[in-house]
Formats: structure tokens, sequence, C-alpha cells
């Protein structure tokens, strides 16, 4: 589904991707830790087609399409979400209509017509059960004046609405209450297919107990260094990251 | 006859009550504006004599004046002798169907959503159209005249009514209040006439639109409104339709006048030609807007205006009486090399008078917009409030914001807020829109309509709905 080939990307003419690659299929779930500054929302970005990073070398497909050729609304239509680390605030729209927006243009995209404002409400209703969203946070315009957590569950109400086949979540847990915690990633899970695929940006190990993940990469300075099972996130809570770099040293000697 | 033929009839051979003649040579005035220019207008309307008087007097005034020159604004200077300022009104050129209307301003209408039938009215498309808009205009005016609401064109007013006309003409905006007033008062050609009775709410929104079959109103247009004690209305001026003149320069001029406890709400949308990219042809719009309130009334202004190359205008609110109430919301579009100086004055004179002005300026391009508002409170005005709120959005780094609050307060109990901010669309909002789907132009539009909601809020339903896309139309491709 997802191919990403020797890819580098920089910004501000700093390079922060230094040739990495990863291969994501339809059922999979990955999740991608480093520590701080190694690259992680730089990716989601570059993926998501943020025009300020410029990418230098390597390859993007997804579904077979040159991923790097689209613009990030057409992403979007292919089916590319990324739930924000820090969601932006957009005054006087409210949450519904722009969901509202946002899934018919991604419909349009498809070639498929508007949806009727019954069919919209029925979906929106069972989307803001799946992640417990109030209908007071629906109303209110997007994101203004939400508290951390609120906004991340309002990225994942967002996600779950637009049903992507890839989902980025860039840190979603942070700031995140236990329960929240238990809710957004009940709500990850139920949207879980054999036909869509995850990759979950974390520093929590947490999270990863209740999405449970196939892949733990590693990212360090602009490269997957390490890929293991979901033991590997436990190894790293536990010890960090310095002995994966010692490792690395270790191997370069 | 029948009450419809009637209608038809007098719609038909409009022309006639206007002097047309076939002579060409007589149906206009000679170029330029001289006393003689003045009484030929008069003339040909058949103006009683106390009319003409007051024109002449306006025109010895606009003599004596000079065309103001304004910071935030510069065109070419408009050569007055060279304006021709009587031509009697020619019926708008009629298609058969749509099929032969331009497809750019279709194609304009149906993204903004205007029905088929509106379509068709708004473009000049002949016959069904015509019956179709007299039926609902028939309908429509028995329902007023069962109220004793006064609904008509300013000329026909002058004719009906000129005992109302007489005694409120000017008595809001007078003569020599600015140059564009003093002109439009000498050389006005038509406008809208309103008049609500004691005690009347009027059961609808009244609508320029509404008043089909009646004469291009010209480029020196005056309004004139009244609500009697106790009455309420709401007016909507303009469309959304983008309207194209070949008249350049454009003064009209508003007056309201509010009664004891009446109320008035004054909507306009404003979609003149602006010009091309370079600003080539666009509309110069010089306005004068004002009311005045007496005990416990209120007016309230909403203007989303989006067209012209040049755009100048204040609705104010003169507020007299004690209690009374003065509103001002305003979204003002400026792209390409628009210029728009706007804002409003609010003249608090009676004791506890309280008003109200938000304003929200949206520049793209290489345009210029310019907030400017005056809030003076007088000695007497024991215990008068102001809340001001203007708020600036920049779309790209070309153009310019610019806000000019004035505050003049003479009462120490009284309580004048102001708040302003200038924010800028961010490539962070932007980008969180287009991942979500959403192309550019759309999410342009989105956030904008955000930023002006509790403006738009103000608006009627049905014009909220086509001012929206109307924002969004005006700032396409704006961005990138
Ligand atoms: N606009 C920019 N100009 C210069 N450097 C930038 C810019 N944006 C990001 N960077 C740098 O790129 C590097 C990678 O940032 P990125 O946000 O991808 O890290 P991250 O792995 O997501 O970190 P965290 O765990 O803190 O979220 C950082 O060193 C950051 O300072
Ligand atoms: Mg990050």
């Amino acid at each position: 589904m997802l191919k990403i080939k020797g890819l580098k990307a920089e910004i501000e003419g700093k390079e922060i991707l230094k040739g990495l690659n990863l291969e994501v299929n339809p059922g999979e779930v990955h999740a991608i830790m480093g520590p701080n500054g190694s690259g992680k929302s730089t990716l989601a970005s570059v993926l998501a087609g943020r025009e300020e990073y410029e990418v230098t070398a390597g390859s993007v497909h997804f579904e077979g399409k040159d991923l790097l050729e689209l613009a990030p609304e057409e992403r979007a239509g292919e089916g590319v979400f990324l739930a924000f680390q820090y969601p932006v605030e957009i005054p006087g729209v409210s949450n519904i209509n722009f969901i509202k927006t946002a899934v018919n243009e991604v419909r349009e995209y498809r070639g498929l017509p508007n949806l009727e404002t019954k069919e919209f409400m029925t979906l929106l209703k069972e989307k803001q059960q799946l992640v417990e969203l109030s209908g007071k946070l629906a109303n209110r315009s997007v994101n203004e004046g939400f508290s951390g957590g609120e906004k991340k569950r309002n990225e994942i109400f967002q996600m779950a609405m637009l049903d992507p086949k890839l989902g980025v979540l860039d840190e979603t847990d942070s700031g995140l209450d236990i329960d929240a915690l238990r809710i957004v990633s009940h709500g990850v899970n139920e949207l879980k297919s054999k036909d869509n695929a995850f990759v979950v940006v974390t520093h929590y190990q947490r999270l990863l107990d209740y999405i449970v993940p196939d892949y733990v990469h590693v990212l360090l300075d602009g490269k997957i260094v390490k890929t293991g099972s979901k033991e590997l996130a436990l190894e790293l809570e536990e010890k960090g990251y310095d002995w994966i770099i010692k490792e690395l040293e270790e191997e370069k000697l | 006859m029948k009450e419809e033929d009637k209608i038809i009839e007098e719609a038909t051979s409009g022309e006639y009550k206007y002097g047309f003649v076939s002579d060409i040579e007589s149906e206009k005035s000679q170029k330029g504006l001289t006393e003689d220019t003045i009484r030929f207008i008069s003339e040909k309307k058949n103006e009683p004599s106390w009319l003409l008087d007051w024109r002449l007097k306006a025109f010895k005034v606009w003599e004596q004046m000079e065309e103001p020159d304004w910071a935030h604004i510069s065109y070419p200077k408009p050569d007055f002798q060279d304006i021709i300022y009587y031509a009697a009104p020619k019926p708008k050129k009629k298609y058969e169907s749509l099929d032969e209307v331009d497809p750019e301003i279709l194609k304009t209408f149906e993204r903004l959503g205007v029905p088929i039938e509106e379509q068709k009215a708004l473009a000049g498309v002949a016959v069904d159209v015509v019956m179709d808009s007299v039926s609902v205009a028939t309908t429509f005016k028995d329902k007023l005249s069962e109220l004793g609401i006064i609904f008509c064109s300013f000329s026909e007013a002058v004719q009906e009514h000129p005992e109302l006309v007489q005694k409120y003409i000017g008595s809001v905006v007078p003569q020599r209040d600015n140059f564009y007033s003093a002109l439009n008062s000498a050389v006005f050609s038509d406008g809208s006439f309103c008049y609500i009775p004691k005690g009347v709410r009027c059961p609808m929104e009244l609508s320029t639109y509404f008043r089909i079959n009646e004469a291009n109103t010209g480029q020196f247009e005056r309004t004139l409104i009244i609500a009697d004690e106790g009455s309420y209305v709401s007016y909507l001026e303009g469309c959304t339709a983008p309207q194209r003149d070949e008249n350049q320069l454009h003064a009209a001029v508003v007056e309201i006048i509010a009664l004891d406890r009446a109320e008035v709400k004054y909507s306009t949308v404003q979609n003149w030609y602006p010009g091309d990219k370079k600003g080539r042809g666009g509309i110069y719009n010089f306005v004068t807007k004002r009311g005045i309130c007496h005990h416990h009334s209120k007016i309230s202004w909403t203007q989303v205006e989006t067209g012209s190359a040049v755009t100048w205008k204040y609705p104010s609110c003169i507020l007299k009486g004690d209690h009374s109430v003065g509103e001002f919301f305003s979204v003002a579009v400026t792209n390409n090399m628009q210029q728009a100086d706007t804002g409003t004055k609010m003249i608090h004179l009676g004791k506890n008078t309280k008003s109200t002005i938000v304003s929200k300026g949206i520049s793209a391009g290489k345009s210029q917009n310019s907030y400017r508002g005056l809030v003076k409170v007088a000695k007497g005005a024991q215990g008068a409030r102001n809340f001001s709120q203007c708020d600036s959005l920049l779309i790209g780094a070309k153009c310019g914001a610019h806000t000019f609050p004035y505050i003049e307060c003479q009462n120490k109990s009284a309580k004048v807020e102001h708040e302003a901010t200038t924010s800028k669309i961010g490539e962070d909002q932007l980008f969180y829109c287009n991942q979500r789907g959403i192309k550019t132009d759309k999410a342009i539009g989105l956030i904008v309509n955000g930023f002006c909601k509790n403006v738009m809020d103000n608006l009627p339903m049905e014009f909220a709905i086509e001012a929206k896309k109307l924002l969004e139309i005006s700032l396409e491709g704006s961005v990138g």
C-alpha cells in the first residue's frame, strides 16, 4: 500500500530525513518511535504533502501512485489522513461545517455525489459516538479553545468521518487522559480493517497496549534504524534510545 | 382592466411616463453640469418647483466644494463636465432565452445558487420572466398596500407622496454634507422610497430586487426610508449577482428616519464590477448612507462589500433620541487592485444611547482595505455606550489593511471600547484544510466565512447564503 524508498527531505536547507525506507501493507499497524527532533513529524508532513518540505531524493508510492506528484488535497482524496500533532484552530468555522465540507470534497474527488443531509447526519452521529465526542464540541469552531485532549479526540473523529486507507497518527496519545486514551484507541481499533493501515507515531508504549502494532520502528536522525515487534517498544520504554545509538556505532566500526 | 394587466401595461409603457420621446436628441441631456442640466432633469421628471429649487440650491453648494482627497485611496479624478446627467431610462437589453446570455455571467449565477427564474430576470431575459415577475410583484404590492406600506421608486414618491418627500429629503444627509452628497442632491436620477406607517411591522423583507419593471436607477441613486413610530422594516439593497454598468462613477445617497420606537434593518450586498486584474474599468462607488434614530429606536446597517474598484462608504447613525441604538456590521473584501475605505460614524446625542460596530476587512492581491470609524459622544449623551471591533484578515503579502478609529468623547459617563486585530490566513490553516481534502480556494472561502461569521449572521437567511458564496468567489485564486 505505502512504499517509501530512500526518502530524503529538507526544510530551509537543513536535511531532516536522510534516506528513509518503510513499507506498509493493508491490514497492518506500524508504530514509529524515536527521540525528539528525529524527524517523525517531518515524515508525516512529507507524506501529507506539506510544501515547506523539499524532497531531495527517494520515492513514495501509495497504492501504486507516485504520492509526491499529488497535491495535499489529492492525497486526502486518495485516502491519506494525517492526525496532526498540533491541530490548527479555525475560528468561526463550525466543526460540523468543516467536516461536512471535507467529506464532500473527498467524495467529489472520488466521483461520488455529495452526501444528503440525512445520510450525513447519520454518519456524524455514529462517528461522534465512536469517539464519544460531545455534541457541544461538534458545534464549536474547529479546535478553537479546545483542550489539548479534545483536539486530539477531534482528529480521530475527523479520521473516522473520512474513513481513510492510510491513517497517520502523530502523537495522538500525547495529552490524553487515561479514559480518552482508551476511547481514542477503541476508535482506531474499530476503524481498523484488512483493507486499511495505520502508522502511529508515539513516545509511549502505553498506547501500543491498546493499539497493537505489527511492527515497531525506531526513527533516529532521519532514518529508520531498527524494526522489531511490539516487544521492541517495551524495551525502548525501559532502556531509552542510547543503546540503539551504541549498537549503531559498533556496527559502523 | 384586470389589476394584473394594468401592471403589465404600466411596466411595458413605462418609458413614456419618464418623458421618453422618439426624438433621439431630447432623450439625453447635454454633457456636463450647469443649472440648465438640472432644470432639464427636473422638467423631464415633471417635478414640483420646490424640488427643482432644492436641486438648484444643492448645485450652488456643490460648485463651491472641492473633491476630497483621502489618504488611502487614489484614482484618476472623474471629469464632471464629461458626464451625461440625464438619459431617459432605456429598457435593458432583452434576450429571448438564457442561451444568449454571456456564459461567464451564467456560470457565476449558477455558482451563487441563484434560482433559474431569478437568473433570467437578472440577466434580462424577456417575456415569461417579465410575466412571472409581474405576478410576484403584484401579490407583493397588494400585501404591502393593505398595511399602508409605501414602497416605490423615488420619482413615483415625488408625484404621489410629495409631502413626505419634502419633509424628509435632506433631513439626514444635508446637501452640503460632502462633495458627493451635494452632487447627488443636484442631479439624482431615481431610487427607492419606503414608508412604514405607525405600529406596522413589515411582514417581508423589502428588496430593491423585487421592484423590477422599474427603469435603471442610474448612477446617482437616492433612497429615502421612513419608519414611523413603533414600526419595523428589514430592507435589502443590491444583490449578489455581478453588476456591470457603463457609468464608472456612482454616488448614491441613502437616508433613513427611524421615529420613536421604530426599528430599521438595512442590509446591502454590493458587487459592482471591480475592474480587471489590473484594476481597469471598475466602478467608483462613493456612497453617503445615514440614519437618524429618535427615542428608543434602532437602526442596524449590515453590509457585504465585494465589488467596485474604489469604494468610499460610511453608513452612519445619528443617535438623537434617548435610548436609541445604532449598529454597524460590515464585511469588506478587496482583491487584486481594489481599494476600499469604509466604516461608520456613530453620533451619540441622546441619553443612554448604544452603538455597536463590527467591521471585518479582508484584503487579498494588491488591494488596500481601510476601516475608518468615528464614535462621537456629545455632552448631553449621559450613559452612552459604544463597542467597536475591527478585525482585518490578510491573504498574501502584497495587500494592506488599515484601521483609523476616531473617538471624540465629551461626556465622562460614556463608555467607549475599541478592539482591533490583524491576522493572516496561515499556511497552517490552509494545509490543515488541504489535508482534509479541501481545495485551497474552498479553504479560503471557509476560513474567510468563519472570520466574518458574526457579521454574516446578521444578514437575512437567503441573502446570507448567497453572500457566503460570493465571498468565496471574489477571493478565488488569491493564494498560490
Ligand atoms: N521550519 C523548520 N526550520 C528548521 N528546522 C526545522 C523546521 N521544522 C522542523 N525542523 C527541525 O527538524 C527536526 C525534526 O523535526 P520533527 O518535528 O520532525 O521531529 P519529531 O521527531 O516529530 O520530534 P518530536 O518527538 O519532538 O515531535 C527538528 O530538529 C526540528 O527542529
Ligand atoms: Mg513530532
